[in-house]
């Protein structure tokens, strides 16, 4: 089955490419790219007036299964990141039970081979059960099919685990992702510390948690001459922390989420608790100093950090609802209205950090490029197009998402994953 | 001079205009409380919810005389005896008391932001009577009706609060209100119950009880809680009685007429001296009284002269 | 909104020659005038009260005490009117309790303002009787409620606006006829 795409504006970060071109796809694979190309038998799709990216790749998504499948499930994540415009997703290891064996990572592969509508990379945990007290057997992870080590949720809280961890991961060529968070300072924090948690009489997260967090798994790392990964930056502290530390060439990345980027602290005053996330939203300041890092470089990586949560459990007191937002659908159209389309980044900017860059964090071969050889993921765009945020057509199975009703300029408008079309979700025998 | 909430869910929320609509009914009602028979038909055939999710004597008494001085029917719930034991959900709870019809619900929880949550679901009236460590309306506006009885005037006064600020709804109200009708206020406290980010309120800030004492027209002195210790916001209640505790000889730094105030229940002898409590200078008995008279105002406020369709 | 006058039913003198009419009534139907005591109903009942204590002082050297009642709280028609009332201060220095109360109001109407007032004196105390005092009774009551002292009965339709107007708020003694605008 051969899939031709006609008249696109290519663009691929990893080799400059951004051209009206000509894509044919064979056996999930990009088998020639030109100006014009013409096959025999193969669907050709008219990709006029829209811009063909590399597929997107989320490094940061909390699938829920196993042991909490009324959030979400490894199908409908999936299908939500589908729709969202990912090809390949990442998936977090704070499941129940925690994914620290093969096993379990071996289970979440294969149930993704079954039901998933796009690639699924689990990444392990650091600590057995997340406790922070020993290391998972990461080496045998790594064989399973673990493409990075996080315990996303807190850190590893014993610097001298953390330094084992970094150690280790070195000779096995995978990563270290950190959630930075001193959870001596952060406490029984539900928001960003500062003027309005202080207004709002909520317990506060101070900046400087997260910045001790960072500031010693940099010093580790550059110790251990190992990746360190920094999941969601959120306060100018830690920006110039991931800045410094980049001058000094230590091998540090960073990524940021579109919540963290579009919304502020003085959002909650109505108690909203769709908007409470750990890191928790930022000050305004932060929220600038975020924005420059994205246009200097300083983050590497947009990510969504999708953490479903059904509405019955988000429906409670601010100081008891779950952190966390839905937000692999609405990723894309908010990076693409207010950091493209207000010209704060370019386009090719924006593709390297969600696609290009991430394949390269994580090692991912064959994808984050469009080259002849490589995996046929590709995510199609249609930057014109306005769209206004309803999360009752979510294919998440839950809506804690705060950007409902927003007004978006631009959307994913077709996504592939090995050649095949997932995402409008037409029925396969239409190809 | 009107007063347009279908809620009272804190003090930010209201104009100065509005705050002196509500002292000025307070006035009216007051004297209801002198009287023989201390009752008008006002909210006659209102049924009132007092939903208490943390235990309160005087705020929760004090609304319930004020609904009943107004002919409302008030039904008490508190924490031990319902549902929110057995594992309900708050929302459960309390659309479960909405299915009674009740014309407003008197909220108070340990959670920041409960009565707000609230009324995204609800269609009664909501009343804070205080959330987490936000706001307690009426205890600011009782406050306010207390001083403006002694000092007439709030834009020439300073009004010193004392303790743990930043746990406080007390202090967080009574800023909100003081700063609206153009008080000075001064807060003083242990540095770790009192951010510094707080001046954004308009208000003066200090670590030292005497200085903030010096001129002052009203102390308003905060309880301070005993579990705050083991957190250490501060070292022990030795030390805490040693810098920010009233005592007379501290409080001959204050204006001669000034006035000291307490939300209750008071810690004798910690946050303030036995005899500063019961000095002539102390008003606190007085904002109890004058609690029944402001929650009348609010209640006939919120609840007397409206349609309830005048809200769908 | 211009309210259109109607007609001009009472000045200043006609005014001035009711309340001594009245006043006269009162004092012969009263024997005992120690035992009396006004009480206005806000807001033009209080001046109407204040004159009378006044007269009874001129004719009789009797101080009469006048309080002010504030109905707002006992009216009945509260939950239907969708303006809030602002509620004023009842100040009555004196116990109604086995008093003669002369409860006295502008205009009387449908009567339930007097049936407010009514119930409001009795939660006060327990009068030993009360007499009602109306400048003009303009008929269309609604209760079994007639006036003792009446200064004219002017009878009117239901959209008829009568306006007393006194002196001591309104800078002018008269009573109108008006009709509100946007009516035929």
């Amino acid at each position: 089955m051969k899939l031709l795409l006609k008249n696109g504006r290519v663009i691929d970060p990893s080799s400059g490419t951004d051209g009206k071109l000509d894509i044919l796809i064979e056996k999930g694979k990009i088998v020639d790219i030109k100006a014009r190309i013409e096959s025999k038998g193969a669907k050709i799709i008219d990709a006029s007036r829209l811009v063909v990216a590399p597929g997107f790749i989320d490094m940061h998504v909390h699938l829920r299964e196993p042991g909490q499948e009324h959030k979400e499930t490894i199908a409908t994540g999936a299908a939500a990141a589908a729709k969202g415009g990912f090809t390949s997703i990442a998936c977090m290891p704070n499941t129940d039970p925690v994914n620290d064996n093969r096993g379990l990572t071996e289970y979440i592969l294969s149930e993704a081979k079954k039901k998933a509508v796009v690639n699924i990379f689990p990444i392990a945990s650091i600590t057995k059960g997340q406790r922070g007290e020993e290391l998972t057997d990461m080496a045998d992870l790594v064989d399973a099919g673990a493409v990075a080590f996080s315990d996303d949720g807190q850190s590893v809280e014993s610097s001298q685990i953390m330094r084992r961890a970094l150690e280790y991961s070195k000779p096995l060529n995978t990563l270290i992702i950190e959630h930075c968070e001193d959870k001596n300072l952060s406490n029984e924090g539900v928001m960003h510390e500062g003027y309005y948690s202080y207004l709002f009489g909520l317990s506060g997260i101070p900046a400087s948690s997260e910045e001790i967090m960072v500031v010693r798994d940099i010093i580790l790392a550059q110790e251990a001459e190992a990746n360190i990964h920094i999941a969601h930056l959120s306060v100018k502290g830690a920006v110039d922390i991931v800045r410094n530390a980049k001058k000094k060439k230590i091998k540090v990345t960073a990524e940021v989420t579109p919540h963290h980027l579009f919304l502020t602290d003085s959002c909650l005053e109505n108690y909203d608790t769709s908007l409470k996330v750990n890191p928790p939203l930022r000050s305004k300041e932060d929220v600038q100093a975020l924005i420059q890092a994205v246009k200097e470089g300083i983050v590497d990586v947009f990510a969504t950090d999708h953490a479903p949560h059904t509405q019955d459990e988000k429906d409670v007191e601010f100081d008891k609802a779950p952190f966390g937002i839905n937000g692999i659908e609405t990723a894309v159209s908010l990076l693409l209205d207010r950091l493209v389309s207000k010209n704060i980044i370019s386009l090719k900017r924006f593709i390297k950090m969600i696609s290009t860059t991430p394949s390269l964090i994580l090692g991912l071969e064959n994808k984050g490029k469009i080259c002849v050889g490589a995996d046929a993921d590709l995510t199609i765009l249609n930057l014109n197009k306005e769209i206004v945020v309803d999360v009752s057509t979510f294919k998440s199975i839950s809506r804690n998402n705060p950007f409902q009703g927003w007004k978006l300029k631009g959307t994913p408008a077709m996504t592939i994953v090995g050649g095949k079309i997932v995402y409008p979700f037409f029925s396969s025998k239409s190809l | 001079m009107a007063f347009k909430h279908k809620h009272l869910l804190g003090i930010q929320a209201l104009t100065p205009s509005e705050i002196i609509t509500v002292l000025d009914t307070a006035e009216s009602f007051y004297e209801i409380s002198t009287r023989e028979v201390k009752k008008v038909p006002i909210l006659r055939g209102k049924t009132i919810i007092n939903l208490f999710f943390e235990p309160s004597t005087r705020t929760r008494s004090s609304f319930e005389l004020a609904a009943k001085r107004l002919s409302a029917d008030i039904v008490n719930f508190n924490q031990q005896t319902s549902s929110a034991v057995k594992g309900e959900s708050l929302k459960d709870t309390i659309l479960t008391l909405e299915a009674m019809n009740p014309d407003a619900i008197i909220i108070r929880h340990s959670c920041s932001g409960v009565p707000h949550f609230t009324t995204t679901f609800c269609q009664s009236h909501i009343i804070n009577a205080g959330d987490g460590s936000h706001e307690h309306p009426t205890q600011a506006l009782l406050d306010a009706f207390t001083i403006r009885q002694e000092k007439k005037n709030f834009k020439d006064l300073k009004v010193t609060i004392v303790g743990d600020i930043l746990h406080s709804r007390v202090a967080r109200s009574n800023i909100f209100l003081l700063r609206k009708l153009g008080a000075r206020v001064v807060l003083v406290g242990p540095p770790p119950l009192l951010p510094l980010e707080m001046k954004k309120f308009g208000v003066d800030i200090g670590f030292n009880l005497d200085r903030a004492l010096e001129g002052a027209d009203v102390i308003m002195m905060l309880r301070i809680q005993m579990e705050r210790q083991q957190k250490n916001f501060f070292p022990s209640i030795r030390e805490y009685r040693n810098l920010y505790s009233l005592t007379e000889k501290r409080f001959r730094r204050a204006k001669k007429k000034a006035i000291i105030m307490h939300p209750g229940p008071i810690n004798r002898g910690v946050e303030i001296s036995a005899d500063m409590a019961d000095s002539a200078k102390s008003v606190i008995l007085k904002q109890v009284e004058n609690g029944i008279a402001v929650r009348m105002a609010v209640l006939y406020l919120l609840l007397g002269g409206k349609k309830r369709e005048a809200f769908a | 909104m211009v309210e259109k006058i109607k007609a001009r039913i009472m000045d200043y003198g006609k005014i001035k020659r009711a309340i001594q009419r009245m006043t006269t009534e009162i004092i012969e139907r009263n024997r005992n005038l120690k035992n009396l005591v006004i009480v206005g109903i806000r807001t033009r009942g209080i001046y109407l009260g204040k004159r009378i204590s006044k007269l009874i002082k001129e004719l009789e050297k009797r101080d009469i005490p006048v309080g002010v009642l504030d109905i707002t709280l006992y009216r009945d028609d509260f939950s239907e009117s969708e303006a809030q009332h602002m509620v004023k201060k009842t100040e009555i220095n004196f116990s109604v309790a086995k008093k003669d109360v002369l409860l006295v109001d502008d205009v009387l109407f449908t009567g339930r303002t007097i049936r407010a007032a009514m119930d409001s004196l009795i939660d006060l105390g327990r009068p030993k009787t009360i007499q009602l005092l109306v400048l003009i009774d303009r008929g269309h009551r609604e209760l079994p409620i007639r006036a003792d002292y009446v200064g004219k009965f002017l009878p009117t339709s239901k959209r008829e606006v009568v306006q007393v107007q006194l002196k001591e708020i309104d800078k002018i003694d008269e009573v109108l006829i008006t009709e509100p605008p946007g009516m035929k």
